[in-house]
């Protein structure tokens, strides 16, 4: 793909959901004039339209706002600062050099740009990574489709249902699907803790009596044309199911909420590393990767649980992809953020030395009481205490300038009591 | 009487424990903030929600518009709105923020569109 007749442009962002707008908006704000937004789909805000719950924008606007409301913030803001964006347009290939080659109903176009935003976001993991053995029969559904059919489709999934995985989605679902007349059997969940946030376990799970089997599996789908039944087992320490101890239950659909996966397909070829732990891109403070003038920022990097993170971080790409185009980029001495024991992953994975900034972070396993320590090699620099941790609840931690001054990589660790 | 709840004020989502007699709490322990006390007085002596469905529209380039109430209202009502929804259906264009239902039932809320949705156009 290079005989191409091509157009310039400063920058490109690939995905036009929250993380894609307020990358945009951040951008135009700091000075990129000559900037697009390129959108999959026929319409902009990305998942949110289908997320008709409330709960976004607590931390930026202070409100409970619905996933529709929070995106038309945005989505004004874009067309007030009339920033273009190109509908119904998939891009194929980035190249490390940052030509963007996108396809859409008028046919294949080539962008050549100074610097790139990946916002493509994060996409359901399906019954196929899971194995879950038995027929494949119509009702089995990954929860955020279920989602989009039932809120803007306005078609019904089923009418008796389980629900794998307590992630937020499948448990706002349960929630859903009670209140259109569906009976919700039970949410299973393969840990021994939830794996959303707890105000949903409350609101959706418990105001509903909607059962919450913990440290349950399904093993069995059963069912030649639709969903029969089920069978959920309870599971030992190492996760695998109990023999003898399954339990049938006749239902027509079955719901997963079993992960999310940032979707970097087009981020690898053109050279991001990504990193293990996050399925997203190693990046910088700035939120540059692996490759010079390409950021990434929201569900893409890592997956979120709250969308005012996402937008926050999307802010600082934008910001970060400006300093680039304008040749503000300042050259500093950075040091590496390890995650130890007890941490999932710690983002950024690069920060400048001796500098005031703020990590994200994950723990491995719930916890009360929990302290959390940077290491200099050996050296304990700082603690910081959290009454409570969870895996599903992202931990933003500021450093001051004196802490971030290693000489060796930060090491982030959850300490024994 | 002693009870654990958790705050759905925030996605902070704080365990509160609450020592009330059935009146007023005596004592709380768990919340990060006030939205925790307020949320609790609410919770233990009239729980209240805010609902988030949907309803059908006629000639939309969707079949359906999200709403919500423009305020929480009981609990008990939450069945009875989804109900009464079940039976409305509202032609397009619709203007987000726009009422669906002015005032619902005995409640101080009415039911507001969170979304724009435009006329179909005709092929």
């Amino acid at each position: 793909m290079t005989d191409f007749e091509s157009q310039d442009v400063d920058l490109i962002i690939i995905g036009g959901g929250p993380a894609g707008l307020a990358a945009a908006i951040s951008a135009r704000k700091n000075g990129v004039q000559d900037l697009i937004i390129i959108e999959r789909n026929s319409w902009l805000g990305g998942i949110l339209p289908q997320c008709i719950h409330d709960g976004f924008g607590l931390e930026i606007f202070q409100k409970p706002l619905t996933g529709p409301e929070y995106a038309q913030i945005y989505i004004e803001q874009l067309k007030k600062l009339k920033i273009p964006y190109m509908l119904n347009s998939m891009v194929l290939e980035i190249t490390p050099e940052k030509r963007v080659f996108v396809a859409n109903p008028k046919g294949l176009l080539c962008f050549n740009s100074k610097a790139i935003i990946l916002a493509m976001g994060c996409r359901e993991r399906t019954r196929g990574q899971i194995c879950i053995p038995g027929t494949r029969p119509a009702g089995v559904y990954t929860a955020g489709v279920a989602q989009n059919l039932i809120n803007l489709k306005n078609v019904m999934v089923g009418k008796d249902i389980v629900i794998l995985g307590s992630g937020d989605v499948g448990m706002i679902m349960a929630r859903r699907l009670t209140l259109e007349g569906a009976r919700v059997h039970a949410v299973v969940e393969i840990l021994p803790h939830t794996n959303g946030l707890p105000r949903n376990i409350q609101q959706c799970l418990i105001d509903y009596e909607i059962p919450l089997l913990l440290s349950h599996t399904v093993t069995e789908i059963q069912g030649a044309n639709r969903v029969k039944s089920i069978c959920i087992s309870p599971v030992k320490d190492n996760l695998e199911p109990i023999k003898g101890k399954e339990q049938r239950i006749t239902c027509d659909t079955l719901l997963l909420s079993i992960g999310l996966i940032p979707e970097n397909d087009i981020s690898k070829p053109c050279g991001v590393e990504l990193s293990s732990n996050t399925g997203g891109a190693i990046v910088k403070e700035n939120l540059e990767t692996s490759v010079q003038g390409v950021f990434a920022c929201g569900n893409v990097l890592h997956v979120h649980d709250v969308v005012d993170f996402v937008t926050l971080e999307a802010e600082r790409a934008g910001k970060g992809a400006s300093e680039y185009i304008l040749g503000k980029q300042r050259k500093v001495e950075r040091i590496q953020v390890k995650a130890g024991n007890g941490i999932r992953y710690v983002l950024p994975h690069y920060i400048p030395k001796g500098t005031d900034l703020e990590l994200s972070l994950r723990v491995v396993n719930p916890g009360e009481d929990t302290t959390i320590g940077f290491f200099d090699g050996k050296k304990l620099v700082v603690t910081k205490k959290f009454r409570k941790v969870h895996p599903a609840q992202m931990i933003k931690i500021e450093l001051q300038k004196n802490e971030t001054r290693t000489t060796n990589a930060l090491k982030v660790e959850v300490l024994q009591k | 009487m002693k009870k654990e709840i958790i705050c759905i004020g925030c996605p902070l989502g704080c365990p509160l424990t609450i020592n009330h007699n059935q009146t007023t709490i005596q004592e709380i322990n768990g919340n990060r903030c006030s939205l925790g006390l307020q949320y609790a007085e609410k919770e233990l002596f009239n729980p209240e929600r805010t609902l988030t469905t949907t309803v059908k529209v006629r000639n939309g380039h969707l079949p359906l518009v999200s709403v919500r109430t423009s305020k929480p209202i009981p609990k008990k009502r939450v069945f009875n709105t989804m109900n009464l929804l079940a039976t409305v259906e509202v032609e397009a264009p619709i203007r987000i923020g726009e009422k669906i239902i002015p005032k619902l039932f005995d409640t101080k809320a009415s039911v507001i569109a969170t979304k724009n949705i435009f006329k179909k156009e005709r092929i």
